[in-house]
C-alpha cells in the first residue's frame, strides 16, 4: 500500500517542499530509504522504527521503501522522522492517508517516540502556506514561531502518537487563531514577542559628542561607517549602540530575521523585534562571513541582515575575506553556487568596522604614536580597497576627557532613534519608485538626481574639490551624507552648513590622502 | 659644444659624470670619507677606490663618448651645465669639489634663476612629527611665496613637506636628488616630483640612468649645502644626515638656521645642539628673510584667508592640544557646528586632519 506525507527541506534560508512516499508490500522485511539523502537521513530508520514500536504502534514486518522527492535535491538531516513515521503508519493502515495528504508535517524523532526540536520552523511554515496546506504539526517548542504566520493552523506535539492525533484533527481548534499546544515555558518570550528586548542604550554614553552624532548621520542615511581610534577608547561600545537607534523592523523585516535565525538554529521562540548585531572574530573565513559550507549555511552577513554587522579591527581580516564582502555590499544578497544550483541569502546590513588609527594604535595621542610616516602609509594601503569605497562616514573616536565623563549624556537611545526614523520616511518618500531605499545607497545618478545643493554649499564642495583635498569618488560620499543631514533637521536643500559638516565626517581613503600628501 | 654657448657640459665634465656612475659601488664601500673621495681627480680617484680594476676603468674612460651622454641627457629631457661654463651657479662653485655636470629637470633658465635669488635649503628627518611636517611645509610655502627657491631633497619627511609648501603657493623650488634628475627618489615621490617639475626644477650630478647607492646622500647633502643661501634644519636626531648638510654649510660659511623644538623630543635633539652652538632660530619663514636680508627688508607675504571669531576659538582651543570634542566646547559650539567650524578651518588652509584624527593647526 502507498501513502504520501508533505514535508519541507530548509534550502539556504528557503524553505522546499518535500514529497515522502511510502511504499509497503510483501517480501523480506526491510527498510530502505531512497532519494539522495545524507547519513542523519539514512540513520532516521533506526528512530522511526524504534519510535513507531514505543509510541504503541505496530511496525510492520513487511518490505518498507520510502523515496523523498524530488530525488535530484539533497536532503540533509533529521528533519523528515516525522513525516516518514507518519507515512509509515499510514501506509501500514494504522492512519488514514487521506487525512495525511491534507497536512504538513516536521520535526526529527527520538527513540521514544517524542518530538524534538528542529531548527527552520517559521521558513517551513511559509512554506506550508506557500503550497496551500491548511494546517502544519511541529514539535511542541517551534509551535509559536510557525504560528507566525498568518492563515495557517499550527499544531504544536510533543510525540508520535499526539502527532497522529492531530493529522486526525482530534485535539484540534476550529480557528486559526492561536497556535495549539504552544510553548508557555517562563523566560521566553510570550505569545506576541514583537517587543524588542532593549539592547544598550546611547542614554548610558559619556562623553563622545561627535561620534554620537555621527552615529545618528549613519543610523538616517543608511551609511556605512568606519570607526578609528586608539585601543580601549569605546570603538565596540558605540557600535553596539548602532541597532538601538535604527528604525524599529516592520513586520516583514522581522519576520525574515525570524526565518535566518531559525534556519541558522540561533532563535529560541517568538518573532525578533531588535535588529541583529554581529560582530564575527577577525580570523572569520569568506565562507564563515558571506556563507558557505555542505549544505550552504547563512554566513554572518546573512545573520546581520536588517541590522548591523560589526567588524573590529579591521585590518587583521584576511584580505580575501574582505573581499567576499564586495558581492553582498553592492547588491544586498549573495550568491553561493553549489552544482549546478545558486542559492541567494540576503545581505541587507549596516556595516559599521572599527580600526587603530595606526599600527601601533596610538596616533594622535600625544607623543605615544611611534609609527613613521611609511608604517602610516602600509596601515592606510591595508585598509583601502573596495570595502573603503562603500564606507560614506569616518568617526574617530577620542579618549573622553574626565570632564566629559563626569557629565551628563546628549541623547537617549529613543530619542535618537525617533530623528532617525523621521529622516529615513523623508528618503523613503523622496526615493519611491528607484532602486535605492535611503541616502546610503544613493549611486552617481541618484546623488545627482536627489541632492540639492544652496549657493553656499555648492562654493565650499567645490572649494574642497579643488584643493585637491577630495576625490570625484569622495565628492559623491559627501554629498550623499550632506544629504542625510539636511533631512535629520527636516531641510529640502543642503545647506553650507550641512555640506561642512559632511566634508568632516567623510571617509577618507588612501587615495584622498594621497591627494593631500 | 653645443648651440648655446653659455651651457652645456664639457666633454671632460661628462666623463667625470659618467666615471661617478662607473664606480659607485666602489664609493659606496668608502663611503665614510665621500667628502675626501669626491675631491680627488679622475685617476687617483679611480686608484683609491678601485686598485684592482685600475687598468679596465681607466680603460673605458679613455673610450667614453660625450655625445652619447649628450644625447641621452637629451632623450630623458635634461639640459645640462657644468663646472667649467660661467653660468654654473657661483655659490655651488665655492664648494671643495663642485658637481662636475648638473644635470636639470624642469628648465635650467628656471633653475639658474633660483639659485640666483638667495635660495634657502630646508632638510630636516625623514621620520618626522607632524610639528616638523607642519613647520617645514610652512617655511617652504612662507619662502617660495616670496620669490626664494626652496631647496630641499625630496626624501620622505620633511624635505617633502618643504617641497609641498613651495609647491602650494606655485613659487621655486629646487630638489637635489640623490640618483637622476629624471627619476623620482624614493620612487613613491613621483607624483611629487611632477607637481615640484610644474614651477621649479630638479637637479642631479649623475648622469639618467644611475642607480641609487649610500654614499649619494653625502654627496647630495653637499650639493644641497653649495646652492643655498641659508640652511635651515627642521627636525634632526642626534646623527641625522641634515646635520652633515649643516656642518658642510657652516664649513662654507653660510648660514644656518634650525627650528626650536621639545627638548624633550629626540627629534629635537640635532636641532637644539645647533642652535646651542649659535645657529639662528627660526620661528617662521620671516625669521629667515630677516636673517638674509635684514630685519624687516622682506616679509613673507600672509596668503591665509582671515578667519571669523568663533572659528578662531577653535582655532586656539586646537593650537593648545585640545581634541576636536575639547575645542569645541571651549568655543561653545554644538558637536554639528563644531565639525562644519573645523571644516571651513580646513579648506581655508588653517587647520589639517592628522593621523589619528589629530587636527594640527597650520602654522
Amino acid at each position: 500500500m502507498l501513502a504520501r506525507a508533505a514535508t519541507f527541506a530548509i534550502d539556504g534560508v528557503d524553505p522546499r517542499q518535500i514529497s515522502v512516499e511510502v511504499d509497503i508490500r510483501g517480501g523480506l522485511p526491510a527498510f530502505t530509504i531512497v532519494g539522495l539523502g545524507d547519513a542523519a537521513v539514512r540513520e532516521s530508520r533506526e528512530r522511526i522504527r524504534a519510535a513507531i514500536l514505543n509510541s504503541g504502534f505496530e511496525f510492520p514486518q513487511r518490505r518498507i521503501t520510502a523515496n523523498l522527492a524530488p530525488a535530484s535535491l539533497r536532503k540533509a538531516g533529521p528533519g523528515f522522522d516525522v513525516a516518514l513515521a507518519l507515512a509509515v503508519l499510514a501506509a501500514s493502515g494504522q492512519l488514514d492517508p487521506r487525512e495525511l495528504a491534507r497536512v504538513a508535517v516536521f520535526g526529527e524523532l527520538s527513540l521514544s517516540g517524542e518530538l524534538r526540536d528542529s531548527p527552520g520552523a517559521l521558513a517551513i511554515a511559509e512554506g506550508s502556506r506557500r503550497a496551500g496546506f491548511k494546517r502544519l504539526i511541529v514539535p511542541w517548542e517551534r509551535a509559536q514561531e510557525a504560528s507566525l504566520v498568518d492563515g495557517l493552523q499550527v499544531v504544536g506535539v510533543d510525540g508520535l502518537r499526539r502527532a497522529v492525533d492531530a493529522v486526525n484533527g482530534i485535539g484540534v481548534p476550529a480557528g486559526l487563531d492561536r497556535p495549539v499546544g504552544g510553548h508557555a515555558t517562563a523566560g521566553l518570550a510570550g505569545p506576541d514577542a514583537t517587543t524588542s528586548t532593549p539592547g544598550p542604550d546611547l542614554g548610558d554614553v559619556r562623553g563622545h559628542a561627535i561620534p554620537l552624532l555621527a552615529l545618528q548621520v549613519a543610523a538616517a542615511g543608511g551609511h556605512n561607517v568606519l570607526l578609528e581610534g586608539p585601543p580601549g577608547t569605546g570603538k565596540t561600545m558605540l557600535a553596539r549602540r548602532l541597532p538601538s537607534i535604527l528604525p524599529p523592523l516592520t513586520r516583514e523585516e522581522a519576520l525574515e530575521v525570524t526565518r535566518i535565525h531559525s534556519v541558522a538554529g540561533l532563535h529560541s521562540a517568538g518573532l525578533i523585534g531588535t535588529r541583529p548585531f554581529r560582530a564575527p572574530h577577525h580570523t572569520i573565513s569568506a565562507a564563515g562571513l558571506v556563507g558557505g559550507g555542505s549544505p550552504p549555511r547563512p554566513g554572518e552577513a546573512t545573520l546581520a541582515h536588517h541590522g548591523v554587522l560589526f567588524l573590529d579591527e579591521l585590518s587583521e581580516f584576511a584580505r580575501t575575506t574582505l573581499e567576499a564582502l564586495r558581492q553582498p555590499l553592492e547588491d544586498g544578497h549573495v550568491a553561493i553556487v553549489r552544482g549546478q544550483r545558486a542559492l541567494v541569502f540576503p545581505t541587507r546590513f549596516m556595516l559599521v568596522a572599527a580600526t587603530n588609527p595606526c599600527p601601533c594604535g596610538f596616533a594622535g595621542v600625544g607623543d605615544r604614536c611611534s609609527c613613521a610616516e611609511a608604517d602610516l602609509r602600509r596601515h592606510a594601503r591595508r585598509l583601502s580597497g573596495p570595502l573603503l569605497d562603500r564606507m560614506d562616514l569616518l568617526v574617530t573616536v577620542h579618549r573622553p576627557s574626565d570632564a566629559e565623563l563626569r557629565g551628563g549624556t546628549a541623547t537617549t537611545s529613543a530619542q535618537a532613534r525617533a530623528k532617525v526614523s523621521e529622516a529615513r520616511d523623508r528618503q523613503a518618500a523622496r526615493l519611491r519608485g528607484t532602486a535605492a531605499n535611503c541616502n546610503g545607497e544613493l549611486d552617481a545618478r541618484l546623488v545627482r538626481a536627489t541632492v540639492r545643493l544652496e549657493g553656499g554649499a555648492q562654493t565650499a564642495l567645490g572649494r574642497a574639490y579643488d584643493t585637491g583635498t577630495l576625490s570625484a569618488r569622495g565628492r559623491h560620499r559627501v554629498l550623499r551624507v550632506a544629504r542625510t543631514i539636511a533631512d535629520l533637521d527636516a531641510r529640502d536643500r543642503v545647506t553650507e552648513a550641512d555640506l561642512l559638516l559632511a566634508l568632516s565626517l567623510r571617509q577618507r581613503s588612501a587615495g584622498d590622502v594621497a591627494l593631500a600628501a | 659644444m653645443r648651440d648655446e654657448p653659455m651651457s652645456g657640459a664639457c666633454d671632460d665634465c661628462l666623463a667625470r659624470s659618467w666615471l661617478l656612475e662607473r664606480v659607485s659601488g666602489h664609493l659606496a664601500v668608502a663611503r665614510s670619507r665621500i667628502q675626501i673621495l669626491l675631491g680627488l681627480d679622475d685617476e687617483p680617484l679611480v686608484a683609491a677606490v678601485a686598485p684592482g680594476q685600475r687598468r679596465e676603468i681607466l680603460g673605458e674612460l679613455a673610450r667614453f663618448s660625450a655625445e652619447k651622454a649628450r644625447r641621452r641627457a637629451e632623450t630623458s629631457e635634461l639640459e645640462l651645465l657644468c663646472r667649467c661654463q660661467p653660468r654654473y651657479p657661483p655659490r655651488l662653485r665655492a664648494l671643495a669639489a663642485p658637481p662636475a655636470v648638473l644635470h636639470v629637470a624642469g628648465g635650467l633658465e628656471r633653475f639658474l634663476s633660483a639659485c640666483a635669488d638667495e635660495p634657502v635649503a630646508v632638510v630636516g628627518a625623514r621620520r618626522a612629527s607632524s610639528y616638523g611636517l607642519e613647520m617645514a611645509r610652512a617655511l617652504g610655502r612662507g619662502l617660495s611665496a616670496s620669490g626664494l627657491g626652496v631647496v630641499s631633497g625630496m626624501a620622505l619627511g620633511v624635505d617633502s613637506a618643504a617641497h609641498l609648501g613651495a609647491v602650494e603657493v606655485h613659487g621655486p623650488t629646487i630638489a637635489v636628488l640623490p640618483g637622476p634628475a629624471d627619476q623620482a627618489y624614493p620612487a613613491s615621490r613621483r607624483q611629487m616630483l611632477r607637481s615640484i617639475l610644474r614651477t621649479g626644477s630638479a637637479i642631479s650630478e649623475l648622469p639618467p640612468g644611475s642607480s641609487v647607492r649610500s654614499w649619494s646622500f653625502p654627496a647630495r647633502n653637499r650639493t644641497m649645502a653649495g646652492l643655498a643661501a641659508l640652511t635651515i634644519v627642521v627636525e634632526a636626531t642626534a646623527r641625522s644626515g641634515s646635520l652633515v648638510t649643516a656642518e658642510l654649510a657652516l664649513a662654507m660659511g653660510r648660514p644656518v638656521g634650525a627650528v626650536p623644538g621639545r627638548t624633550t623630543s629626540p627629534l629635537a635633539e640635532g636641532t637644539n645642539e645647533l642652535l646651542a652652538r649659535g645657529a639662528h632660530v627660526v620661528r617662521h619663514a620671516g625669521d629667515a628673510l630677516d636673517l638674509l636680508f635684514g630685519a624687516g627688508e622682506r616679509s613673507a607675504p600672509d596668503l591665509r584667508p582671515p578667519v571669523s571669531a568663533h572659528h578662531a576659538v577653535v582655532l586656539a582651543a586646537l593650537a593648545a592640544g585640545e581634541a576636536p570634542g575639547g575645542a569645541f566646547a571651549a568655543a561653545g559650539l554644538s558637536p554639528a557646528e563644531g565639525l562644519a567650524a573645523l571644516s571651513a578651518l580646513e579648506l581655508a588652509g588653517r587647520v589639517r586632519r592628522g593621523a589619528g584624527g589629530r587636527f594640527t593647526v597650520v602654522p
